[in-house]
C-alpha cells in the first residue's frame, strides 16, 4: 500500500465518520457488526424449497430445466460414464471430455463408456465438453454451486461448449442459506475459497433487441447429473 | 448522440435530447420491446414468490444497516481481502481510480485488457483513460461490446445497446470485424453474437489484466460478487495474470446470508429471472495448487462524493443495486430512452443520483423529467423514495434560482392561492365555469391563452360541471359524518 492510498484510505474513512456524525471508536456500535458478522442471521427464506427429500429434488430439476438447462438422475456414481457418453452422443459431439482431480470424477470407472478420450486439469479453450462434480445445489432456484480449485477447475465452467455438471443428491438443498452455512464448514469462518460459482442455466444473452439466445460466452448447454437415490438422499 | 470521450455531460440539453430522440424512428422501435419485456418478466417472477415484498423490506434494511456502519463494514472488508492475498485500493475521485488502475496494468505491462461491464468505470471515464495511456481495454458484455464500437455510453444500467436495432449492430460489425467474409449473413440475432463470441474469445485468451465490476462485496469474507447471464465476467477475471475489481464503496454488505437477500430481488427486479445465470463469488488471488484463476487480485475502492451522500437527504440512494427496474417502469424512459438524460445514469435512478455526481446546475432538468407517477418507487427493490427525492432537487434547484423565470414566476402565481384555499376555491370555480361556457360548443380548446404549451400537441378539454374540490365537499357531505365537510381540507394539490 502507498502513502497515497493510506491518505485516501483515512479521507474516505474520515468523511464517512462526518457525515454519520460518529468517531468510529464508539463501542455499541463496533459490537453491533462484529456481532451481526460472526451471528449472520438469515432474513426471508422462501418457503418454496422447504420440502421433503424427494420434492425437494423435483423442484429442483424443475427449475434446471425452467432455466433451459437439463437434468438426468444416476442411481450411483458407476453410472456416469454412460451418461456422459449417451449425453454427448445424443448431441453429435466428440466422445472427449475434461475434469479435473475431484476424488468422485478421479474414480469413477469411464472406462465403461468405451472410447471415451478424457483429459485432466485447466481448459486452455479447446474442450468441447467438460465435466466437473459440484459442492452442492439450491433447489429453490436450480443453482449449482461450484468451488475453484485443482478438483474443479474454475476454467471448466466457462470455455467449453458444453458443461456437464455431477451432483449428489444429498447435496441439493432447499435454500442458498443452507449453502453459505456448508461453505463456513468447509473452508472456515470468514473464509472463502478463491471463486464459488453459482451457475443457473447456460450462458446467454437478450443484449440484441431483447432477444434471448443461449451460448454467450459461456457453455451452449448445461447438462446435471444428479447421483443417488432420489427417494432416499441422506441428508443436506 | 453523446459520445463517450470523457463522458462530457449532455444533461444540460436534456431538452433538446428528448426532442431527438422522440423523433428517431431506430431508438422508438427499440424502446418498444423495454415496456413490453422487462415489465411483464418482473411481474411474472415477482408473483411467483410469495416472500417478494418481505424480501425487499429486508434488502432495504441490510443496505440502510450497512450504510449506516460503512466505516467498520470497509474496515473488516479490507482485513479479510488483504489476509486472503488480495490487495485494496481507496480512490477519493475518478481520476484517482484511473490511476490506480493505469499503475496496475503497467506493472503487468498490460497492452490488452478485458473488461465485465462495469457502471463505475463507465462514472469515471475508464476506457478512454486507458486507451489514451497506450492500454486498449476490450468490452467483453455483449451490450457494452456493441456500444464501445458505436463510441457511445450505455442507454440502459442493464441493457446498455438497448437503443439499437439489429440491422445497427450488423453495420457495425461489417465496419470492424473487416477479417471476416464480407458474404457473411448477419441478418439475426443468433449470427450476430455467434460473431461476437468468436471475436471476443480471442481477446479472453490474450488479455494481459481482467477489470471488472462488482455488484455487491462481502465484508464477512473480503468477496466481491458479480452477476451476469453472457459468462463474460468470469473468462475475464478467470484467464488474465491479475483481476481488479472497481467498485464503489457503497455496494458492501455484511454477510453470505445478507448477499443471499439481495441477490433473491436483483435478478427478479432487473431481467425477470428467478437468478442471473452466473453469480460469482471471488475471494482473493489463485491459491496453492489452483490451476487457473488469476495471480493478483487488487479491488479499487472508489469514494467520488458518496461518503458525503450519506450525510444529506440523499442518502437513501445509496441503496440502489442497479437494477434498472425504475427506469424499466418509467414513461419518460420509455419515450426518450437512456442518451437524452445525458450521462452514464438514466432514468429515475439517474435523475437522482446524477445531480449528486456531476451537479444540480448540470443536471437539473433530469429530476424535472418526471410525471411523478411514482411507479419508480413501487418496483424498487431496496424501496428508495426516488419521486421524493426527485422533488428534492427541484426545490433546490428552485432555491439556488436555477429554474427558468417563467416556472418561477408559475409557481409564485400558483402558489399565491395555494396558500389560501379559500380564494383558491372561489377562484377555480370562477375559471372553471368560465371555461366550460366558452367551451360549451365543441368540448374541447384546440388553442388556449397561456396554454399553448399544451394545446399545440392536443386540444384541452373544457371542464363539464363543478371543480374536483367542490365535488369532493358534496361527494363527503353526502356519504361521511355531516361534520367532516369542508372544515378539515387540506391545501389544494397542484392542477
Amino acid at each position: 500500500m502507498t502513502a497515497r492510498d493510506v491518505t485516501a484510505r483515512d479521507l474516505i474513512l474520515a468523511t464517512i465518520r462526518r457525515s454519520l456524525g460518529v468517531a468510529g471508536t464508539e463501542a455499541p456500535r463496533r459490537l453491533e457488526v462484529t456481532t451481526r458478522l460472526s451471528a449472520h442471521p438469515s432474513g426471508v427464506v422462501p418457503a418454496r424449497g422447504q420440502l421433503p427429500p424427494a420434492a425437494r429434488l423435483d423442484l429442483f430439476v424443475r427449475m434446471v430445466e425452467g432455466a433451459a438447462g437439463t437434468v438426468e438422475r444416476a442411481a450411483q456414481a458407476a453410472d456416469i460414464p454412460a451418461a456422459v457418453a449417451a449425453f454427448l452422443r445424443g448431441h453429435n459431439l466428440p466422445l472427449a471430455i475434461r475434469h479435473g482431480d475431484d476424488p468422485l470424477l478421479a474414480e469413477v470407472p469411464w472406462g465403461r463408456a468405451g472410447t471415451l478420450e478424457i483429459r485432466r486439469g485447466a481448459s486452455d479453450g479447446t474442450d468441447l465438453a467438460a465435466v466437473s462434480h459440484a459442492f452442492g445445489a439450491v433447489a429453490e432456484t436450480g443453482t449449482l454451486i461450484l468451488t475453484s480449485g485443482a478438483d474443479n477447475p474454475t476454467t471448466l465452467n466457462f470455455l467449453p461448449d458444453v458443461h456437464i455438471v455431477v451432483v449428489n443428491a444429498r447435496d441439493v438443498a432447499s435454500d442458498f442459506e443452507a449453502v453459505m452455512a456448508r461453505l463456513r464448514e468447509r473452508f472456515g469462518v470468514g473464509l472463502m475459497p478463491r471463486a464459488v460459482n453459482m451457475i443457473t442455466g447456460p450462458s446467454r444473452s437478450a443484449d440484441i433487441e431483447q432477444t434471448l439466445i443461449l451460448g454467450a460466452h459461456g457453455p451452449r448447454k448445461l447438462h446435471v447429473i444428479m447421483v443417488g437415490d432420489p427417494s432416499r438422499p441422506s441428508g443436506g | 448522440m453523446t459520445q463517450a470521450g470523457g463522458h462530457a455531460a449532455t444533461s444540460p440539453r436534456f431538452k433538446d435530447n428528448a426532442k431527438a430522440a422522440l423523433a428517431d424512428a431506430d431508438l422508438q422501435n427499440a424502446l418498444k420491446f423495454v415496456e413490453v419485456n422487462f415489465i411483464a418478466r418482473r411481474r411474472e417472477v415477482a408473483d411467483k414468490l410469495p416472500e417478494f415484498e418481505a424480501l425487499r423490506d429486508s434488502a432495504r434494511d441490510i443496505k440502510e444497516h450497512t450504510l449506516a456502519h460503512l466505516d467498520l463494514y470497509l474496515e473488516a472488508y479490507e482485513r479479510r481481502v488483504v489476509e486472503q492475498g488480495g490487495h485494496v485500493h481507496y480512490a477519493v475521485t475518478g481520476e484517482d481510480a484511473q490511476r490506480i488502475i493505469l499503475d496496475i496494468c503497467r506493472k503487468f505491462g498490460a497492452r490488452t485488457v478485458t473488461k465485465g461491464k462495469s457502471m463505475v468505470a463507465e462514472e469515471i471515464g475508464l476506457n478512454d483513460f486507458l486507451e489514451q495511456n497506450g492500454v486498449i481495454p476490450i468490452e467483453t458484455d455483449l451490450g457494452e461490446y456493441i456500444i464501445q464500437l458505436r463510441h457511445e455510453i450505455p442507454s440502459h444500467i442493464i441493457a446498455p445497446a438497448v437503443h439499437l436495432t439489429k440491422a445497427q449492430i450488423e453495420d457495425d460489425f461489417r465496419r470492424v470485424h473487416t477479417h471476416l467474409p464480407r458474404d457473411r449473413n448477419l441478418s439475426e440475432p443468433t449470427s450476430l453474437l455467434a460473431e461476437a463470441r468468436g471475436v471476443l474469445r480471442e481477446k479472453f485468451l490474450a488479455a494481459d489484466v481482467g477489470i471488472t465490476g462488482a455488484n455487491f462485496l462481502v465484508a464477512e469474507t473480503g468477496t466481491s460478487v458479480i452477476v451476469t447471464n453472457e459468462g463474460n465476467g468470469d473468462l475475464t477475471q478467470t484467464l488474465p495474470k491479475a483481476h481488479i475489481v472497481l467498485a464503489s464503496i457503497e455496494k458492501l454488505v455484511p454477510t453470505l446470508e445478507d448477499l443471499a437477500q439481495l441477490l433473491r430481488v436483483l435478478a427478479r427486479s432487473a431481467t425477470g429471472q428467478e437468478m442471473s445465470v452466473y453469480t460469482t463469488l471471488s475471494t482473493g488471488p489463485r491459491r496453492a495448487g489452483d490451476p487457473d484463476g488469476p495471480g493478483e487480485y487488487h479491488v479499487v475502492l472508489l469514494d467520488n462524493g458518496r461518503s458525503s451522500m450519506l450525510a444529506g437527504e440523499f442518502r437513501d440512494m445509496l441503496r440502489c443495486i442497479r437494477c434498472g427496474a425504475c427506469m424499466n417502469h418509467c414513461p419518460v424512459y420509455h419515450a426518450v430512452g437512456g442518451h437524452a438524460y445525458g450521462w452514464v445514469y438514466p432514468g429515475p435512478m439517474g435523475a437522482v443520483l446524477t445531480p449528486s455526481l456531476i451537479g444540480i446546475d448540470k443536471a437539473g432538468h433530469l429530476p424535472n423529467a418526471s410525471t411523478f407517477c411514482g411507479r419508480c418507487e413501487e418496483v424498487c427493490p431496496v424501496r428508495i423514495p426516488l419521486p421524493r427525492m426527485m422533488r428534492s432537487w427541484r426545490e433546490r434547484e428552485f432555491e439556488r434560482h436555477l429554474s427558468p423565470a417563467t416556472v418561477r414566476s408559475g409557481i409564485a402565481f400558483w402558489g399565491f392561492f395555494a396558500r389560501r384555499p379559500r380564494l383558491y376555491g372561489f377562484v377555480t370555480a370562477i375559471a372553471a365555469r368560465l371555461l366550460a361556457f366558452a367551451g360549451r360548443a365543441r368540448g374541447r380548446f384546440s388553442s388556449l391563452p397561456l396554454a399553448s404549451g399544451w394545446t399545440r400537441y392536443r386540444d384541452f378539454p373544457a371542464p363539464q360541471g363543478a371543480t374536483f374540490q367542490a365535488q369532493w365537499s358534496a361527494e363527503r357531505g353526502r356519504t361521511a359524518r355531516p361534520s367532516s365537510s369542508g372544515r378539515d381540507a387540506r391545501a389544494p394539490g397542484p392542477p
